[in-house]
């Protein structure tokens, strides 16, 4: 198989550009999607790619279709993705919903920007997290990553798409402004080098017959795509096991969204990945995801060289959320602190994960401008 | 002799027993609209393995769910877009979108423009009754001046799109209008779309009594049905109408019939170029 840039080697370029890249080689082959800042480099640089590797990237009117068309696109047997900002994301919301009711391996990218509305095109910001979790109506259960550098752009895309095939989910990659048109050096690796899942298909008629269901007891069911004489009947109405409408069973309700919830929560160990810095010894912790991590990690050092035992615990899934771990921390440290380009999201799941046992400060920051690493030290000292 | 199938030999090919009865009002037009569709396909010989149902919410949009074919129910008014999907990952499936009149012309509106102006290869049935039937008689985009609805009740007061027309303007290969009484020309219309390139559509001004004709004093559907005849007018003769005798008419027939290169099509050839000019292939 042939790609169009370089494999096996490092490049030089920007997160927008490394999402994509890691897409192609995670074998997407369908991409839709709608310009805005700052995702549209993903856009453009799938228009390049894909019809080169026999995919398709089509532009659609809006953000609606634009999730729409993956969704039907997944259906008929292709892995694939969209990418948007703030605006487009919260035009998504009500497919992403139907994506996690129907049980359809899709991935989301969303490059934040400052909002709400439509805020600070340029800027970075990470006030989505609370939606990406969130924002669909409804009780529901997917997966968000969180990177935040563009080698990890690269690595969570590819991460995104293998979680989203092997949990019949969506998976949305939450970055930011500064994430997408940052230029770092990024390995690109070998397709042998990569690990790819696909999709369990029926093995048979007996499992294609419940699209649904749970045949193989891992609360993930096999996914009979279109046009294989399947006759699959796909609704975003409740459903039982065989995809038929049931609506006004309570039990029926209660046993499908229930297997959404645990196919992803019994495999949290899988899903789940977090990184650690001078964690081991420390008495002050700082938690973070996405871009603010990179001032976090110097933070620390800052930190240390002043004789403060500070560590950071760098999340890079934030749902499902690991609320067992952060209790384990608060248990010994002195303080916990939470810095985020925002007014306080991330921090409420901490100190619920904290569950009063360290004290736990926000460190919020807004405007457009990542924390610098004096600014999260200087908190710390006080 | 071409319709000789009862209706039950076609609901036996395909239906799916488990999922009936239909969720349908006594005397609505769905139900015809349906077997018109399902004997088309059975006259073509169509392979029910490579056929897809889409929908997106109504009480049109449930057709999907009571026949035996591949099928996706949707969110409200996005079908074409989830078609879209279906259709350029595997150009091989027939993709048949069920629709209703304010699921693709107010909230999906938008989703059919964009379709027809790329010539997305679907077939459109289009359920025009109205009304909003299944949340219980609200106007509709397609509600005549004047008739009644819940979220209008003295009245209609605004303009109805002729969606039919405006599926001709955005440039769709196929068009036809009719009403579920015209039996024969509605089959043989669903027939031609069905084997066209492109987007094709085509329109049929069904029955609502409960929803619908209920508020409009046609409670029952053959009310509604002589309404139709008077109302509506064949094309050839409307061409001799003047604008005024047209005034409040419907007009019936078939709209457009062209070969314009489909979606897929024109996909296809862009993926060569795309190979042609970065020197992939001569």
């Amino acid at each position: 198989m042939r790609y169009p840039f370089p494999v096996g080697k490092s490049d030089f370029i920007q997160g927008d550009e490394a999402v994509a890249r890691a897409a192609i080689l995670a074998g997407c082959r369908f991409y839709a999607g709608y310009p805005i800042t700052p995702a549209s480099e993903i856009f453009e640089a799938m228009a390049l790619y894909m019809p080169l590797v026999d995919g398709v990237s089509i532009q659609m009117e809006d953000e609606i279709a634009s999730i729409a068309a993956i969704i039907g696109a997944s259906w008929a047997g292709a892995k694939a993705m969209t990418a948007t900002s703030g605006p487009g994301f919260s035009l998504m919301q009500e497919n992403l919903g139907y994506a996690i009711m129907t049980e359809t391996p899709i991935v989301v990218v969303n490059m934040m920007r400052g909002g709400p509305s439509t805020g600070q095109p340029t800027f970075p910001a990470q006030g989505d997290i609370m939606q990406a979790i969130w924002g669909t109506h409804g009780d529901h259960m997917l997966i968000v990553l969180s990177p935040s550098t563009v080698q990890e752009a690269f690595d969570f895309t590819i991460r995104a798409f293998n979680l989203a095939e092997k949990y019949r989910t969506p998976v949305v990659l939450l970055g930011d402004a500064e994430l997408a048109h940052m230029r770092e050096r990024v390995y690109i690796p070998n397709p042998d080098e990569i690990e790819i899942t696909y999709r369990k298909l029926p093995r048979n008629e007996e499992e294609a017959k419940l699209p649904f269901g749970d045949p193989h007891g891992d609360g993930v069911p096999p996914m009979p795509i279109f046009g294989k004489g399947y006759r699959t009947y796909v609704t975003g109405l409740t459903h039982d096991e065989h995809g038929r409408p049931r609506t006004v069973e309570p039990e029926v309700h209660q046993r499908l969204i229930s297997r959404i919830f645990r196919k992803i929560l019994d495999h949290r160990d899988e899903i789940i990945s977090y990184e650690t810095f001078e964690l081991d010894d420390a008495e002050i912790a700082i938690i973070s995801t996405g871009i603010v991590s990179r001032s976090a990690i110097r933070a620390v050092k800052i930190l240390r060289e002043r004789g403060v035992k500070a560590g950071l615990l760098k999340l890079h899934t934030i749902w499902p959320f690991d609320f067992e771990v952060i209790e384990e921390l608060a248990e010994r440290v002195r303080k916990i602190y939470v810095p985020e380009m925002n007014m306080g999201q991330l921090y409420h799941l901490v100190r619920e994960g904290a569950n009063g046992k360290a004290d736990v400060e926000l460190i919020a920051k807004i405007g457009g401008e990542v924390h610098t690493p004096m600014e999260i030290a200087e908190r710390v000292v006080g | 002799m071409m319709y000789l199938k009862s209706a039950y030999e076609i609901r036996d090919k395909y239906m799916r027993k488990d999922m009936l009865p239909t969720i349908f009002c006594p005397g609505c037009g769905i139900g015809s609209a349906l077997q018109f569709t399902l004997r088309a396909i059975d006259d073509l010989g169509l392979n029910q393995d490579e056929i897809v149902w889409v929908s997106g919410i109504g009480c049109s949009s449930r057709v999907p769910g009571f026949v035996n074919f591949d099928g996706l129910h949707t969110t409200h008014g996005r079908a074409l877009a989830f078609a879209t999907g279906i259709k350029l990952t595997n150009p091989d499936l027939r993709i048949i979108a069920f629709m209703g009149d304010g699921d693709a012309a107010a909230i999906g509106g938008n989703h059919l423009i964009h379709a027809i102006r790329r010539n997305l290869d679907v077939t459109v049935i289009l359920i025009n009754n109205f009304t909003y039937g299944m949340t219980g008689g609200q106007v509709a985009p397609t509600t005549l001046k004047g008739l009644r609805g819940t979220t209008a009740p003295y009245g209609q007061f605004e303009n109805p799109f002729d969606i039919a027309q405006l599926a001709v303007s955005a440039g769709a290969n196929y068009v036809a209008r009719w009403s579920v009484f015209n039996y024969l020309q509605g089959m043989n219309s669903i027939k031609k779309a069905l084997q066209k390139e492109g987007f094709t559509l085509v329109e049929f001004l069904s029955p609502c009594p409960v929803s619908f004709g209920r508020r409009n004093r046609m409670k029952t559907s053959p009310e509604l049905l002589r309404w139709y005849q008077k109302i509506t007018v064949p094309l050839a003769k409307a061409k001799k109408m003047k604008p005024e005798e047209l005034e409040g008419k419907i007009v019936i027939g078939e709209f457009v019939d062209r070969d314009r290169p489909g979606l897929v099509r024109e996909y296809e050839a862009y993926k060569k170029r795309a190979k042609k000019m970065m020197g992939w292939e001569e």
